[in-house]
């Protein structure tokens, strides 16, 4: 059975009324053997970046095991996603995904009251009997576009155009402009804040600024295409994030950064269907395909191919780790020593910026 | 440096158009008594319409014109409501703006995804060629000359003619300008679609110029901005219009700042937008017998004309 409920909620409360409504049309129609799984995304499904991705693995999920979904998109983090949460759970869905870091707290709370059903909450660190983490290790493709900056940009200055100081998002920046300063021990990273993932005017105006102020080069750490069409604009070249802009940017996208989580929702709406579901914590890599790549784009000569697919493969047979001493910090302060690497423990609270990061990082 | 400093005032009259055309739009609306809460839903219709007639015309004309067309057409519903069946304005301008994100996103569904060049830029012959000040002022597309054209022809209609002069009589005492013979709910009625028009048209410049694409809800809150400016300027074109462009020059000095690595902490540079603009209007609009003048005193009334 295949049953898709498409929300909108946009002004918190006004359409409160509108969501318990809707998803209450689909309790009637789920089975006893049937599992019924929720969405709540941070974004529209059609923002082409970041949400259409997850979107891509709800469908996927409908498709291989049967099971029936609901996603509700375009959630604010906060207050609202509690309450959209909790109105999922409490309508009879067995397993909901909740695809953003500032749902963790509200996923929390609704999962220790619903004790019966399975949460999974994507780029987390906190964990329950009844609620799983998931991400996947974005800054090893960080790694790999940022050694094609390196090697590509003229002026050694790459914009970077980040959403929310969160340890995600800063360990991105700091494995890009590693990856970069290996090739170009004086490339500089410029990142621009823009408090959202999603303003496809104010990501584009930020990458003007970016370009203005000299940077050759754009890499972007929020949802929408806007920044690589600007990019495509002004004569210069840049990455897709989440997925494949090409369309957006035919010259300009050297490679976008794909997330691929179908075969993750697959596994963990089959495992509750079989009762196997057990909480847990997932981070993984190019190694099994939850973080991809788009073809390279014609203006990415052999050379750099060459040098990227290696840097690939040093990832998945372990011989390259993105984050591999010496690493110092914007303040000159060696953090480790040649050879030593940084822990998952380290990544996954980073806040702090490695040297040749431009920007203050606010706390 | 100077290129620089070209380029980023560039980029604020691109911030700022969108934010003149909808909140000029909007305080034509609210002067004549009618608050319509609906500009996002308006502006997102305006930015899937006017997409989808490029992407099927190819002309940008048409682009635009359609772009305002969906805008007023979106903004007849709620006119008929409020007006014809005496809707409450407030609870149905939020409604227009549910609405008006739904349905642009089904509208819109095969259309995320494509690429667009956006508007030609049209320089002026001559003045262009002005070094600095041509660049700044004469090198644009057809829609920002057009919100120039737009706040000096709505505030002298507002100062000084005589249709200005009713539809501020309109907003100010309806039954008032009825009992002299005004046809309030004609006036109203037009009022809502120029300010329904003007929301379209800055939907249609964020999905032709500003960015041009489409994706879902991609005016992304200004339509809000643009209603809290109409209200913080006090119903004064000339300060809308400055509040706009305090609010798109704040937003992109703040990015450049950033950019240039100064040592502020990113959220005070992202909260600075929004404070200025709106310590900046209430400073120049203290004088609270101004503010008196100035605020339509029918505002979100409904008005009966057998009463």
């Amino acid at each position: 059975m295949r049953k898709t409920t498409r929300l909108h909620n946009v002004i918190k409360g006004v359409t409160g009324v509108l969501v318990a409504s809707t998803i209450m049309f689909s309790v009637s129609t789920a089975s006893a053997e049937d599992a019924k799984v929720g969405f709540v995304y941070v974004g529209p499904v059609g923002d082409h970046g970041w949400t259409y991705r997850h979107d891509l693995g709800r469908q996927a999920v409908e498709k291989e095991t049967g099971a029936e979904t609901t996603f509700v998109e375009s959630v604010e983090e906060g207050a609202d996603a509690e309450r959209v949460i909790r109105k999922l759970a409490s309508s009879g869905h067995n397993i909901i995904f909740t695809t953003s870091f500032g749902y963790m707290n509200p996923t929390l709370k609704v999962a220790k009251q619903f004790p019966n059903v399975k949460f999974e909450h994507a780029t987390g660190y906190k964990q329950a009997d009844n609620m799983a983490t998931y991400s996947a290790r974005f800054y090893e493709g960080r790694a790999v576009i940022g050694t094609i900056a390196g090697m590509m940009s003229k002026t050694g200055v790459v914009g970077y155009i980040a959403s929310f100081p969160i340890p995600e998002v800063v360990r991105g920046i700091n494995a890009f402009a590693l990856a970069m300063q290996k090739v170009n021990p004086d490339a500089v990273v410029k990142v621009v804040w823009v408090n959202s993932w999603y303003d496809p005017g104010k990501e584009g105006d930020a990458a003007k600024a970016l370009i203005d102020q000299g940077a050759d080069m754009i890499t972007q750490h929020t949802d929408s295409p806007a920044p690589l069409q600007v990019a495509e604009q002004r004569g210069v070249q840049g990455f897709g994030q989440a997925s494949d802009m090409s369309a957006f940017a035919p010259t300009a996208q050297l490679t976008a950064i794909i997330d691929d989580w179908d075969p993750y929702y697959v596994s963990r709406v089959k495992a509750v269907m079989d009762g196997t579901w057990t909480s847990g914590d997932v981070w993984e890599g190019i190694d099994t395909g939850m973080v991809g790549f788009a073809p390279y784009g014609d203006a990415v000569p052999a050379d750099v191919r060459a040098a990227a697919d290696a840097v690939k493969q040093g990832i998945v047979d372990g011989s390259l780790h993105p984050f591999t001493g010496p690493i110092t910090n914007q303040a000159g302060e060696q953090v480790i020593g040649e050879g030593e690497t940084l822990d998952d423990g380290v990544l996954l609270s980073m806040d702090w910026y490695v040297q040749g990061v431009q920007g203050e990082l606010g706390q | 440096m100077g290129e620089v400093l070209i380029a980023a005032v560039l980029t604020i009259i691109t911030a700022a158009t969108p934010l003149v055309y909808a909140s000029i739009g909007e305080m034509i609306s609210e002067k004549a008594g009618v608050l319509n809460l609906g500009v996002e839903g308006m502006m997102l219709m305006g930015a899937v319409c006017g997409f989808a007639a490029v992407n099927a015309t190819d002309s940008s004309a048409i682009g635009i014109i359609v772009g305002m067309l969906a805008g007023s057409g979106l903004s007849l519903i709620f006119a008929v409501l409020v007006l014809g069946f005496q809707a409450t304005q407030v609870a149905t301008g939020l409604a227009l703006t549910i609405f008006g994100i739904g349905i642009s996103s089904l509208i819109g569904q095969d259309l995320v995804g494509i690429a667009y060049d956006g508007l030609p830029k049209l320089p002026i012959p001559g003045l262009s060629a002005i070094p600095v000040a041509g660049k700044l002022l004469f090198n644009h597309d057809i829609l920002v000359y057009g919100s120039f054209v737009l706040i000096l022809v709505v505030s002298w209609f507002l100062r000084s003619t005589r249709s200005g002069l009713i539809l501020r009589a309109v907003g100010d005492s309806h039954d008032a300008a009825h009992a002299i013979g005004y046809h309030v709910i004609r006036i109203r009625y037009m009022a809502i679609l120029f300010g329904g028009a003007m929301s379209g048209l800055a939907g249609a410049y964020l999905s032709l110029s500003y960015s041009p694409l489409w994706i879902e809800n991609m005016s992304a809150g200004r339509g809000w901005i643009a209603l809290a400016l109409v209200v913080f300027a006090t119903w004064r074109p000339w300060r809308v219009f400055t509040g706009a462009y305090l609010f798109g020059g704040i937003t992109i000095l703040q990015l450049h700042a950033q950019a240039l690595g100064i040592g502020v902490p990113a959220q005070v540079m992202s909260m600075l937008p929004y404070v200025a603009t709106i310590i900046v209007l209430v400073l120049i609009s203290q004088d609270h017998n101004k503010i008196k003048l100035n605020a339509p005193a029918c505002i979100g009334k409904p008005f009966h004309p057998t009463s």
